[in-house]
């Protein structure tokens, strides 16, 4: 028994040490640049596949080729990093965090389709390192001596950072910049240059973290979404911009996994998220970080909310009354373009309530939408239930997840709470996978059809037309109410809000309970739609396309949302039909559309129509 | 100068022995001092004296680490921000503090929504709430042509009236008013706190303000609070804190320069 314990703990060791370079590596580059690099997994893949080809290339067998190829590859992500500041962040430093955060996730989809084409859809197996092929034997077990190396290279890397920030002149700039980087740049230190080296340098520790990780295990296409989840994990529990803490948070979450394995493979996420929570509890800052220094963000100035003007009343009733008339006419592929394009309105309408009037930016706003679709899907499978009653178990199962993930979240906010929120959508995602027995795991659950009566295109376009139309206008009707208004208060001045006795954080709270609940209230829609629920609808894809319909309509507009759910889904379907690497095309759309419209579209539209008319701004 | 003395039985603010450091800055030593009903009482002192650090443990944004904070009688040390504001605690911030995305209207419409404990209504809308009553306040601090304004595009001597009205808004006992003229035109600030000791002598409101500008403190305030480093220097009627020589000597400079730092 003891040996075993100590065998999982080498294990979990040996795991910790990738993990903790790309950690470090994000932690590093949001203590300069403030900005939280959502495309660090997809440097971590890229310098897996960099180091299989020149490790092949160079020759695997001698120590020389493997470790020439790791290092090499290494140092080609760090400039990948240099050329993604250069050409992308440095544009974007002065925009609004969630739209940095949106350009990196750009940078994610446009990795993964350059990945693609280089390097072909199959899992590539790692050679393993000359030297480290034999096993040890430690306690009676056969350990493998590169998992040996690995345990030591974590605490080697800390070492050598250590050093590196307290003893030579570029960590000290690192260092001064991460406390003050105003102050660095009034000293006449030469930032751009600083960032851009701070941005290489970051990449290239995830890319010797996936480089190293080869003889471990395949290289693959998914790898760049699993890390990201799980360096934000770390990097929420350690404390965002310490490196020791990114250790201490890669060796706690490397060996929890281990043991989680080893004793009940499916509690290793409850576990995790338990972790998480008890340190947020007692840290909200992590473990060995410290609350952000100086203002908690200079507050932006968000522009009035009016209600909608009577011109505005009269074409949303005029394009409802049009929906509604719409299966006179149309044919019934129309029908289910439609069809789906009203249930994710009400899915970006429920991301709009809590990100607009709430500034709560949640990048897994997925969970809620993939729950409420495996709660409908459950209901009818276990529970044998019709599809009335189902639909109302999805924003059930969604509104407690709602409840208990958004307890946590709004404790935090901006960066920390987007990565809490992606966090806890991988999950919700990770459990829809790996629970086969309840879930079907990768093969969903088929045969969740509507009752009779909706079974046909035009009745179930009806229903959803009816459901999502009257979601979307009760949580309009929400944003003017007194809660509505207490949210908005709470995310302009939450010391004015508090000071007027309003308790900014249940407020919050039930803003993401709301807007749980109507996602769930889509997804349940959406599997009936489908017939059939996967974990897909709970990864992060989802979520981000939800933020971009949000982002794409304008995030400070009430109308926002259903342009943009129109605007979105009609430019994805079109690039998808369009090429093949519709992954890229959209990335790049949306490094693109960051950089020209910070304001989102109805937002840009506003803009502009306020410098035509200098009279109808002013009143 | 002008309050007609309510009966000065009990004061509505006592406050006995605060105390509070940051590491191993003491930053406020044992202050006690009083405010009473319907007067105007200014907390002054240099720089780094402990002004806003008590200032912020009277509104609950900071924890006293010992001493007294009664409101008439009950101890409030302690308590949050928002459970000080329900007992009668109205506030204005150094660097205002409102609702950049509201109006004029509706962020005093917010105050009193709250007070009424209308917030967790998620149905009605709210531009209909209290809406005459927001407007009586505005009114009152002479903003009510700018009420449909966004509060993000005012000018910053209009803000700090929008603040006054939202600090009334729960018909405080005591209004706590942090510089309340900082970053004001002279004639500005004249008028504002002219208005301010008007509102307390009608309503019989106490009111406690801290105060960077000498000329401001002696037209006004009824009483003066001296501080210095983190101590009670001088308490006072403005004439005799004016007169002061140990106040002249650490804080109005009267030619002698005080020794030490």
């Amino acid at each position: 028994m003891l040996d075993l314990i100590l065998t999982q703990t080498l294990n979990g060791l040996a795991s910790a040490s990738s993990l903790f370079l790309v950690a470090s590596g994000l932690s590093i580059i949001f203590g300069v640049t403030r900005i939280v690099n959502f495309a660090h997994g997809s440097l971590y893949m890229l310098g897996a596949y960099l180091g299989w080809t020149l490790v092949a290339w160079l020759g695997p067998a001698s120590p020389l080729g493997f470790w020439g190829g790791v290092v090499l590859a290494a140092l080609l992500v760090a400039g990948i990093g240099a050329l993604i500041e250069i050409a992308i962040l440095r544009r974007i430093y002065p925009a609004p965090e969630l739209f940095q955060l949106l350009a990196t996730f750009g940078v994610v989809l446009m990795i993964q389709d350059i990945a693609l084409a280089v390097w072909g859809p199959e899992d590539k197996l790692g050679p393993r390192a000359p030297g480290f092929r034999s096993f040890v034997i430690l306690f009676d077990s056969r350990f493998p001596s590169y998992e040996l190396l690995l345990i030591a290279i974590g605490p080697a890397v800390l070492a050598l950072l250590w050093f590196l920030f307290r003893k030579t002149r570029w960590g000290t700039l690192v260092r001064a910049a991460t406390q003050d980087r105003e102050m660095v740049g009034a000293l006449g230190v030469n930032q751009r240059l600083l960032f851009t080296s701070v941005f290489a340098f970051g990449a290239g520790l995830a890319g010797l973290g996936g480089a190293l990780q080869l003889p471990r295990e395949a290289a693959t296409l998914h790898m760049d979404l699993s890390m990201i989840a799980e360096v934000f994990v770390v990097v929420v529990v350690g404390g965002l911009g310490s490196v020791a803490g990114a250790y201490l948070a890669a060796v706690l979450i490397g060996v929890l996994h281990a043991f989680g394995i080893l004793i009940f493979p499916k509690i290793t996420l409850v576990l995790v998220f338990l972790v998480m929570a008890v340190v947020l509890v007692v840290k909200p800052y992590g473990l060995l970080g410290r609350r952000p220094a100086g203002q908690p963000r200079a507050t932006a100035v968000e522009p009035l909310l009016r209600p909608a003007d009577r011109a505005t009343k009269r074409a949303g009733l005029l394009a409802l009354l049009l929906l509604a008339a719409l299966p006179l006419a149309a044919p019934d592929s129309l029908l289910l373009i439609l069809t789906e394009l009203l249930i994710f309105t009400l899915f970006a309408a429920s991301l709009h309530f809590m990100m607009g009037p709430g500034g709560l930016a949640s990048f897994g706003h997925a969970a809620y939408f993939g729950l409420g679709a495996y709660g409908a899907a459950l209901a009818v499978k276990w529970l044998g239930a019709p599809m009335e009653p189902a639909l109302l178990f999805a924003p059930f199962l969604a509104g407690i997840a709602g409840v208990v993930f958004g307890w946590f979240c709004v404790r935090l906010s901006g960066v920390y709470l987007a990565m809490l929120t992606l966090a806890f959508a991988q999950i919700a995602w990770a459990t829809a996978f790996q629970w086969v027995e309840l879930t079907g795991g990768d093969n969903g659950i088929l045969g969740v059809w509507p009752s009779a009566w909706a079974v046909s295109k035009t009745a179930f376009y009806y229903l959803a037309l009816a459901i999502c139309a009257a979601c979307v206008l009760l949580l309009r009707v929400m944003i003017f109410s007194p809660l509505g208004y207490g949210l908005r208060a709470a995310r302009d001045n939450a010391l004015r809000a508090e000071a007027i006795g309003i308790d900014t954080m249940r407020v919050q709270w039930a803003a993401f309970a709301i807007a749980a609940l109507a996602a769930g209230v889509a997804g349940g829609l959406f599997a009936f739609f489908k017939g059939s629920v996967f974990p897909t609808y709970l990864a992060i894809p989802r979520s981000v396309d939800a933020l971009l319909m949000v982002l794409l309509g304008g995030v400070q507009t009430v109308s926002g949302p259903i342009v943009g759910a129109f605007a979105y889904a009609g430019l994805s379907e079109q690039l998808a039909k369009l090429t093949l690497y519709w992954r890229f095309a959209l990335g790049l759309a949306i490094v693109l559309l960051v950089m020209l419209f910070p304001r989102g579209l109805v937002g840009g539209f506003l803009a502009w129509r306020e410098r035509l008319g200098p009279g109808a701004g002013a009143r | 100068m002008s309050a007609p003395a309510p009966s000065a039985a009990a004061p509505v603010l006592a406050v006995r022995d605060l105390a509070k450091s940051f590491g191993g800055v003491h930053a406020v030593q044992g202050v006690s001092f009083t405010v009473e009903a319907g007067r105007m009482v200014a907390l002054i002192g240099p720089n780094g004296a402990g002004k806003t650090t008590c200032f912020n443990m009277l509104g609950g944004q900071l924890r006293p680490d010992r001493g007294e904070i009664a409101l008439k009688g009950r101890s409030i040390a302690g308590l949050r921000p928002r459970e000080i504001w329900r007992l009668g605690v109205g506030r204005t911030f150094q660097i205002t503090a409102t609702f950049s995305s509201m109006t004029v209207r509706e962020n005093v419409q917010m105050a009193l929504i709250s007070d009424a404990g209308g917030i967790w209504s998620p149905f009605r809308a709210a531009r209909a709430q209290h809406a005459a009553a927001a407007e009586a306040l505005l009114a009152q601090v002479g903003m009510l042509e700018q009420a449909e304004r966004a509060c993000g595009v005012l000018a910053y001597g209009d803000l700090k009236r929008v603040e006054l009205a939202v600090a009334l808004a729960n018909r405080p006992g005591l209004l706590l008013m942090d510089e309340p003229t900082a970053g004001m035109a002279p004639r500005e600030r004249v008028a504002l706190m002219a208005l301010t000791a008007r509102i307390a002598s009608e309503t019989g409101i106490a009111v406690l303000f801290t105060e960077h500008d000498m000329d401001v403190v002696f037209a006004h305030a009824d009483r003066v609070i001296v501080l210095d480093r983190g101590r009670l220097l001088a308490e006072g009627p403005a004439e005799a804190i004016r007169q002061d020589p140990q106040v002249r000597a650490v804080y109005l400079g009267s030619g002698t320069v005080s020794g030490g730092h």
